[in-house]
C-alpha cells in the first residue's frame, strides 16, 4: 500500500484515544485516584493543624496553602504508575508488535501521557473542590486556577515519561513501583507542598529550589495569590516546561534501549 | 531470477548472560533466505534462536553482525520501508485487552495509514475471515484464547503487509484450537504475494504448514529444504518394535543389528527403533528372528521417515529429548 504513514501527531491521536478508552472502562480506579487526595487533603490539613502551631497561618489559610501543594504531591504519586501499563503491554506481545509498526515513539509516549494528564486534570479540580469546601479562599481570578491545572498536568506528564522510561529500562513491575516510591517521597518533602519554606529547615529550602514539583507548587501560589508575581509564575512554569519536553524526550530514547534488550 | 522475501545473511547475536560468564550466542552465523509466496517454517528447540531471528527480521532487536533485507529492504538502514512491509505476531498475544476487537484494528490499521472508513472496513472484514464477527464488539479480555491468538494473525495482516511473521502461534492452544488456528493459516499462504515466516517448536505444525523448512539448532540453520525432501534425504523407513519385557541384556540388539538391512538400533526400555531399507520386507524379518528365540513382542510398527528422524539425523538429538532438557 502506498499510503503516507502518519507523523508523530497523528499517531499522538491515536495512542491517546486508545489509552483514554481503557481508563474510562475502568472507572473503579478512577475513583481510587479521586478518593486518594480527598483523604490526603484533609489527614495533612488536620494533622497539621492540630500538632503545630503553623506561623503565620490560621486554621482557614492552611487549607488554602495546602490545597495546590497536594494538587502537584498527587499528580507526583499517580505519574509514579504510569509505567505500569508500558509494563501490561510488554507482559503481552502488545509492546513488540507497536515497536516492529511504523509507529512514532513519540507518540507512543506522547499518547500515554496525554491520556494520564485528564486524570490529573479531574483529581485537581477535585482537590480544589474539596479544599474550598474546608474553608480555602483564593483571591486571584480564573487565570489562577488555569496556571494550577496547567502545572500540575505538567508535572503528571513529566515524572509520568520517568515512569514509563523505568518501565521499559526494567521491564519490572515491583522495580518500577520500588523506584517511583523512592524518588516521590523525597521529592514532595523537599518542596514547600506542605510547610512554608519560611519555617522549614536551610538545607530543604536549597534542596527546593532544584525541585520541579517545587516549582509548580510555587507557580501555583503565586498565580493564585491577590497580587501574583507573574514574573515568578512564568519563570518556574517555564524551568517545569523544561524539565517536562527534556524528561519526554529522554524517555522516548528509553524505547532504543529496551529494543536492545529484547 | 527467484526473488526473495527475507534474506538473511550470516546472523550472530550474543545477549549478556550475567557477570563474568560468556556473552550467550543466540545466533552464531545464520544465514537462510525464503523466495517470495512461500510459507518457510523455522523448526527448533525452545532457545535455539528462532525467536531472536524473528526479533532481527522485524526490526526489533538489531544483530552483533551479519545483514537482513526483507522485502528487498535492510532491516537496520531501511527501518522504517521494512516496517511498513511487514505484519508481526509475537509469540505472546498482542492485542489489547480492555478494547474490543473492532477497536484493536481499526487502531492498527490507522498507525499504518488507513482512514477511518477503510481501517473499518478491513477491521469487518478481517473479523468475518477468521469467524469472530460476532465479538467484534465485545473486549478482548473476553476471548478464549484460540480467538485471541485468531485477532492476533488478523491484526499482522491489516495493513496487507508483504511479508508476515507468526512467532510460535499455536504455543498454548488446546488442540482444538491448534486444529483451528492452522487452517486458517493455512489459507494464508494462498494469499497473493504474502511470505510468510513460522517459527515453532512442533514438528507437526511445521510438517503441516510449511512449504520449505529451516531445521535451527544452537543459532544456526542446520538443514533447509521441503518437509518432504528432507525426509526423503533419510534413508529407507524407520521400524518401531515394542517389546514385553525390556532387553537388559543386549540381546534383542545383537540379534536385530545381525539381520540384513537394519541399522540404526536405537533402545529406550521395552521400545526399540530402527532404520531399515524396505519397511515391507524387514518387519517379516525381524518378527522371524524375534520368534526364533521366542522374546515376546507386543506390537511393531512400521513408518515412513518423520521429521522427527530428521532433527535426529541433523542435530543428533532426538526433538523430544532437546524438548525435556529445556523443560
Amino acid at each position: 500500500m502506498s499510503t503516507a504513514i502518519p507523523g508523530f501527531t497523528t499517531h499522538t491521536r491515536f495512542i491517546t484515544g486508545r489509552w483514554l478508552r481503557a481508563q474510562y472502562r475502568q472507572p473503579a480506579l478512577i475513583a481510587f485516584t479521586l478518593v486518594q487526595p480527598a483523604i490526603w487533603l484533609l489527614l495533612f490539613g488536620q494533622l497539621f493543624k492540630g500538632v503545630v502551631n503553623i506561623p503565620g497561618f490560621s486554621d482557614s489559610s492552611y487549607i488554602a496553602f495546602l490545597t495546590p501543594g497536594i494538587v502537584m504531591m498527587t499528580a507526583l504519586m499517580t505519574s509514579g504508575w504510569s509505567g505500569t501499563t508500558f509494563i501490561a503491554d510488554m507482559e503481552r506481545g502488545v509492546m513488540d508488535r507497536m515497536l516492529a509498526s511504523p509507529v512514532s515513539r513519540g507518540g507512543l509516549m506522547a499518547g500515554q501521557l496525554i491520556s494520564n494528564a485528564t486524570t490529573t486534570l479531574i483529581q485537581t479540580i477535585l482537590v480544589f473542590a474539596i479544599g474550598m469546601a474546608a474553608g480555602a479562599r483564593y483571591d486571584g481570578g480564573a487565570a489562577g486556577y488555569l496556571v494550577t491545572i496547567g502545572v500540575s498536568m505538567l508535572v503528571g506528564i513529566g515524572f509520568g515519561s520517568l515512569s514509563n522510561a523505568v518501565a521499559l529500562l526494567t521491564r519490572q513491575q515491583e522495580a518500577l513501583i520500588g523506584i517511583s516510591q523512592f524518588v516521590s517521597l523525597p521529592l514532595t518533602f523537599m518542596s514547600s507542598i506542605m510547610i512554608d519554606p519560611s519555617v522549614a529547615p536551610h538545607w530543604v529550602n536549597v534542596a527546593a529550589r532544584f525541585n520541579p514539583v517545587d516549582w509548580a507548587a510555587i507557580a501555583a501560589r503565586q498565580a493564585l495569590a491577590a497580587d501574583p508575581d507573574w514574573s515568578s509564575v512564568l519563570r518556574h512554569s517555564g524551568l517545569l516546561l523544561a524539565f517536562t519536553l527534556f524528561v519526554g524526550w529522554l524517555s522516548t530514547r528509553a524505547f532504543r534501549t529496551y529494543q536492545r534488550s529484547v | 531470477m527467484v526473488t526473495h522475501a527475507l534474506d538473511a545473511v550470516d546472523l550472530v547475536k550474543t545477549y549478556p548472560a550475567g557477570r563474568k560468564k560468556p556473552p550467550l550466542r543466540a545466533l552464531d552465523g545464520l544465514t537462510f533466505s525464503v523466495p517470495e509466496g512461500i510459507v518457510l517454517g523455522l523448526l527448533g528447540p525452545n532457545g535455539a534462536g528462532k525467536s531472536t531471528t524473528v526479533k532481527i527480521l522485524t526490526t526489533l532487536s538489531r544483530a552483533d553482525s551479519g545483514t537482513a533485507r526483507v522485502a528487498g529492504h535492510d532491516v537496520v538502514r531501511e527501518q522504517d520501508q521494512v516496517r511498513h512491509a511487514i505484519g508481526f505476531v509475537p509469540q505472546k498475544s498482542s492485542s489489547d485487552p480492555m478494547a474490543t476487537g473492532v477497536e484493536n484494528l481499526v487502531l492498527s490499521g490507522r498507525i499504518y495509514g488507513l482512514s477511518r472508513v477503510n481501517a473499518v472496513r478491513r477491521a469487518t472484514e478481517l473479523l468475518e475471515r477468521f469467524g469472530l464477527t460476532e465479538f467484534g464488539d465485545r473486549q478482548v479480555k473476553t476471548y478464549s484464547g484460540g480467538m485471541q491468538r485468531k485477532l492476533d494473525v488478523a491484526l499482522g495482516l491489516v495493513h496487507r503487509p508483504q511479508v508476515l511473521f507468526l512467532d510460535e502461534p499455536t504455543t498454548g492452544l488446546d488442540p482444538e484450537a491448534r486444529a483451528d488456528l492452522w487452517n486458517e493459516v493455512g489459507r494464508l499462504s494462498g494469499d497473493e504475494g504474502l511470505t510468510v515466516l513460522l517459527t515453532t517448536h512442533y514438528l507437526e505444525e511445521a510438517d503441516r504448514l510449511a512449504g520449505q523448512l529451516a531445521i535451527v539448532d544452537h543459532g544456526k540453520i542446520v538443514a533447509e529444504g521441503t518437509p518432504e525432501a528432507l525426509k526423503a534425504e533419510l534413508r529407507g523407513d524407520s521400524v518401531h518394535v515394542e517389546l514385553v519385557d525390556p532387553d537388559l541384556d543386549g540381546t534383542v540388539r545383537a540379534l536385530l543389528s545381525g539381520l540384513a538391512g537394519v541399522g540404526e538400533i536405537v533402545v529406550e526400555g521395552n521400545a526399540l527403533r530402527a532404520r531399515v531399507d524396505r519397511g515391507a520386507t524387514a518387519v517379516p524379518a525381524v518378527l522371524g528372528a524375534l520368534e526364533d528365540k521366542a522374546i515376546p513382542v507386543t506390537a511393531v510398527t512400521v513408518s515412513r521417515p518423520s521429521l522427527d528422524d530428521v532433527y535426529l539425523q541433523y542435530t543428533g538429538r532426538s526433538f523430544r529429548a532437546v524438548e525435556e532438557e529445556a523443560a
